[in-house]
């Protein structure tokens, strides 16, 4: 199975040993080229330096044959473009994308990106923690 | 009308100033408050501090009552996130971007993008003028359909010609030609002349096929 990874920060890099370790074809994208120096000398993934919004970087990266693409720069906007040009231009569909911002992360769903929000996972697992419960919003 | 600018660049600046003139209902949005600081004083209550890709920005500058809202700055990813929040959480009814790379205007026009403006595509249209190839230069984009300006030179292969006998693409349609300070509407029978400015409407694939035809 083949994976890329748009963003080689933390979460990225979590995410790129991880599935090196389960046997998979890893490749990191980053703009900076001095953020794949924590994988360390040892991984096996290709490193590809370039903008992730940029369609030649992806292809660069063999975006169409990878099973999964994850977008994971710090830069929300970067990342919901990133993913749309993944959808449209590669035709791939099994692309996730962080975004920080709720709102933003709730309206791209409806265009059908696959957002996962840290903001509200956080808050909720703050909430779980302190043992309170967020009251649903009236029409859910 | 109540016209949305976001990116306080060369392009908004001026834009913003033009549609100020007209009697339009403009705001410049920029995140830049350097940049705010330096337009406030000319534009007072015309510009406004914010992040414009941020539904909070659009919500606090009443965006649902936007007729338009134009996106100018020079990252494309902002310009298209833009048009998207605009579109999706505001029911603006015409979103127009700036694509600073020629690579991404097609999916712009796929992603909730209703015109798109190629500085670039222009300009080489315009160095293509310079060195007599013939050109199309792109005015509007919606989809994959586009309405183009040829100008039309003496070595034409269309000129003294009637429209019926032109081999034109499929989707291709010639609208009008501008005659000295005429505009003509074009019918089967029209002839093209040296010097016409042709507009016609054509999609994104046809428009070499309708160069060499011009």
């Amino acid at each position: 199975m083949k994976a890329v990874i748009l963003g080689c920060g933390r979460v990225g890099r979590l995410m790129a040993l991880f599935l090196v370790e389960q046997k998979w074809e890893v490749t990191v994208v980053d703009v900076n080229p001095e953020a794949f120096g924590d994988l360390g000398e040892g991984f096996s993934g290709k490193r590809v330096n370039g903008r992730i919004t940029d369609e030649e970087v992806l292809a660069r990266a063999d975006v169409s044959s990878a099973d999964i693409v994850i977008c994971l720069t710090a830069d929300d906007i970067a990342n919901l473009m990133a993913a749309q040009i993944v959808r449209l231009k590669f035709a791939k569909e099994t692309v996730l994308t962080r975004v920080r911002d709720p709102i933003k992360a709730g309206a791209y769903k409806e265009l059908g990106v696959r957002t996962i929000c840290p903001t509200t996972m956080e808050f909720e697992m703050m909430l779980k923690e302190l043992g309170m419960k967020m009251k649903k919003a009236k029409g859910g | 009308m109540y016209i949305i600018i976001i990116g306080a660049g060369k392009i908004g600046y001026n834009l913003t100033k033009l549609l100020i003139a007209e009697g339009n209902e403009v705001l410049l949005v920029d995140r830049d408050r350097n940049k705010y600081n330096q337009l406030v004083k000319e534009f007072g209550e015309a510009i406004f501090y914010g992040d414009g890709c941020e539904a909070s920005t659009l919500k606090a500058i009443g965006a649902s009552r936007a007729e338009l809202l134009v996106a100018v700055t020079g990252l494309d990813q902002e310009n298209l996130v833009a048009c998207q929040v605009a579109k999706i959480l505001f029911m603006v009814p015409k979103t127009l971007a700036l694509v600073n790379d020629p690579k991404n205007e097609e999916l712009f026009t796929d992603l909730a993008v209703d015109l798109t403006v190629n500085t670039t595509s222009l300009i080489s249209a315009m160095i293509g003028q310079k060195l007599n190839v013939p050109i199309v230069t792109p005015l509007l984009t919606f989809k994959n359909l586009g309405i183009v300006q040829a100008e039309i030179s003496d070595t034409s292969p269309a000129i003294h010609r009637q429209i019926k006998d032109l081999a034109l693409p499929a989707n291709s349609l010639l609208i009008a030609a501008i005659r000295g300070s005429e505009a003509i509407i074009l019918k089967g029978d029209s002839t093209i002349l040296p010097n016409d400015t042709i507009i016609a409407v054509t999609t994104r694939e046809q428009v070499s096929e309708l160069r060499k035809i011009l």
